[in-house]
């Protein structure tokens, strides 16, 4: 099944273990987290060891930037391996099994969603100042007048035809559902939420459909601390 | 290394960008975080160099953050790009340009699988069908809206109402570059420079009358990582990337800082406002913090647009010590201006905290 996703193809060849990927990860510089090692298992096709690297934290640490991509001297993309990883790790449902690993839900739920509900990955309606406070003051009188201040600036805000922020209209979503439908992200989205929901369970924390119960807020905030260098 | 050498290398990464009748996709950050940016990216190409783009009402986000959120399966964003291709072949347009460094590495990861194994492109054409109906042609061209801006440079130089100079001293502004990972570290090729000299921003900064700062940090990601910002609790990695950038710029001074990528401007803009609300840091000179732009807003101040139409009010950083530096004419109390009410005070303060 690993071996199917076109990135393997794509991203590994031949690893020599050299290290290179690691030097250069931003990730590896934060986190617990050595790309080459997992290129490594990887290869080895060692299926119990793959198992429990899906199960890992260690394979939600990268940031998909590929800067291994850039310097590997096999041409490999330790990146893209991640990413096959992650798929396969949530479509098997072993995301669950690890605290970075649950995060999934809540990026199923807010961007996932998203995308099918607006067209957009994010739309400025969802960035609300209480759950960003990082975006500063000054994002409060944005997102206060968002509408008005877009369309100042010549924008299109929930407006139809062309245009920046404007509606996308209904038939161009129902192509996208469709094409969630036929190409298995609707069937990876299910997969996440009874996962999660079997979990939260077994965890004894509440999940309802909303991002605001206690399930979501937990996967969301947690950070046992155990994650980085330091 | 020195700069002769660097410009060598570079050189041999030239690409080709088509010079004409560009299909437009809009980026979902840039939209929500920079609007005027788009804007000012149209009023140039149409206005200013009268070339024809054409933005299509019913293209959509091209799945890049939840591609790389790892929601979205690859065939899956395969397929919702070849569904914008389609509406690019279906008005008759063959040169691609997205608004968005994330799309620009999607489209580019795509084709050259697609070019590699052409049966994973015959069964992206059969899924787009059986979803949509829809058929499409490769474009002929694919080049990030900077690529363009950057192809047009002299033309925009030349007709450039102020430069990137200290109106008070006559020298250059020392000016940051970041490109955004996804614009060259996997495909060295298809960017402009390649991915260890990119020349996009800083051919920009040099035709525009200011000075590219090379910094040990200049290539490190800001620390977007898709899920290490998505989720709260990541966010230290997304924060700690950002600040290893600043402290490796600051010992040069940097007046302003140049992004490519619609996502690296706002964290770099915002993490500098965290950075001070935690650590009561700055990195800009005089206790400020450094401003952040996207190349549209340089190009729009370039050529003399007013500041609070290009958006920069919706910074965090305040853009006037810039503004001051290059001696630009503006209207300070119109700056939280809407529809003729001050809906904001304009406190003036520098980190505008
Ligand atoms: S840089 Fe390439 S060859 Fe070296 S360890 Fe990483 S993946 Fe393997
Ligand atoms: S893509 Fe992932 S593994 Fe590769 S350098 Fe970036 S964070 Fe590290």
């Amino acid at each position: 099944m690993l071996m199917q996703d076109i990135r393997f193809e794509e991203g590994l060849n031949a690893c020599m273990n050299c290290g290179v990927c690691t030097a250069i990860c931003p990730a590896a510089e934060f986190y617990n987290y050595d790309p080459r090692q997992i290129v490594d298992i990887v290869q080895s096709g060692d299926n119990d060891e793959i198992e429990k690297l899906l199960k890992s934290e260690v394979i939600w640490y990268c940031g998909e930037c590929m800067s291994c991509k850039t310097r590997c001297p096999r041409g490999n993309a330790p990146g893209l391996v991640i990413m096959a990883l992650r798929g396969l790790s949530q479509d098997l449902g072993f995301f669950v099994e690890s605290e970075k690993g649950r995060q999934q839900l809540a990026i199923k739920r807010t961007v996932g969603e998203s995308i099918l509900s607006t067209g957009y990955c994010v739309y400025i309606d969802m960035l609300t100042p209480p759950l960003h406070p990082e975006q500063g003051p000054n994002w409060e009188w944005v997102y206060e007048n968002r509408k008005e201040l877009v369309n100042r600036l010549g924008g299109n805000y929930k407006g139809s035809g062309p245009g920046i922020l404007r509606k996308i209209p209904q038939e161009s979503l129902d192509e996208l559902k469709k094409i969630f439908e036929v190409t298995g992200a609707l069937k990876r989205y299910e997969k996440i939420e009874s996962s999660s929901m079997k979990k939260a369970e077994e965890l004894n924390l509440q999940l309802d459909e909303t991002n605001d119960n206690e399930y979501f807020r937990h996967i969301y905030k947690t950070n046992n601390g155990s994650h980085t260098k330091q | 290394m020195k700069i002769e050498g660097k410009r060598a290398i570079w050189s041999e990464y030239q690409k080709e960008i088509a010079d004409d009748r560009y299909f437009y996709v809009r980026s979902c950050i840039r939209q929500n975080f920079f609007p005027g940016s788009e804007v000012a990216f149209l009023r140039i190409m149409r206005e200013e160099l009268g070339k024809d783009v054409y933005e299509h009402p019913c293209h959509t986000t091209c799945s890049g953050i939840g591609y790389h959120g790892d929601v979205v399966p690859v065939e899956t964003a395969m397929t919702v790009v070849a569904r914008q291709f389609a509406l690019m072949t279906e008005a008759g347009y063959k040169n691609y340009v997205p608004s968005c460094i994330t799309s620009f590495g999607l489209y580019t990861e795509i084709l050259e699988t697609w070019h590699h194994f052409p049966e994973v492109e015959g069964k992206v054409r059969k899924q787009l069908k059986k979803a949509t109906g829809r058929e499409f042609e490769i474009p002929e061209n694919l080049a990030h809206a900077s690529d363009v801006i950057y192809k047009f440079r002299k033309e925009i130089g030349a007709k450039a109402k102020y430069k990137l100079v200290n109106k008070n001293t006559g020298e250059p502004l020392k000016v940051v570059d970041h490109i955004g990972c996804h614009y060259s570290k996997m495909f060295p090729l298809k960017g402009v420079g390649g991915a260890e000299y990119p020349y996009v921003l800083a051919g920009m900064i040099e035709e525009w009358g200011g000075q590219v700062i090379d910094y040990p940090e200049r290539r490190h990601c800001c620390g977007f990582g898709f899920r290490q910002y998505l989720v709260q609790a990541n966010r230290g990695f997304s924060i700690a990337c950002s600040k290893q950038k600043f402290e490796s710029m600051q010992p040069y001074k940097p007046d302003m800082i140049i992004t490519n990528c619609p996502g690296c401007p706002m964290f770099l803009d915002r993490w500098q406002y965290v950075i001070n609300e935690m650590e009561g840091k700055t990195y800009g000179c005089n206790g400020e913090g450094i401003p952040v732009f996207t190349y549209e807003e340089v190009a729009g101040l370039v050529l003399g647009y007013d500041p609070w139409d290009l958006g920069l009010q919706m910074h965090q950083i305040d853009c006037e010590p810039l503004l001051e530096k290059i001696g630009y004419e503006y209207d300070p109390e119109k700056k939280y201006e809407i529809n003729g009410t001050v809906t904001k005070i304009n406190s003036h303060s520098l980190l505008n905290i």
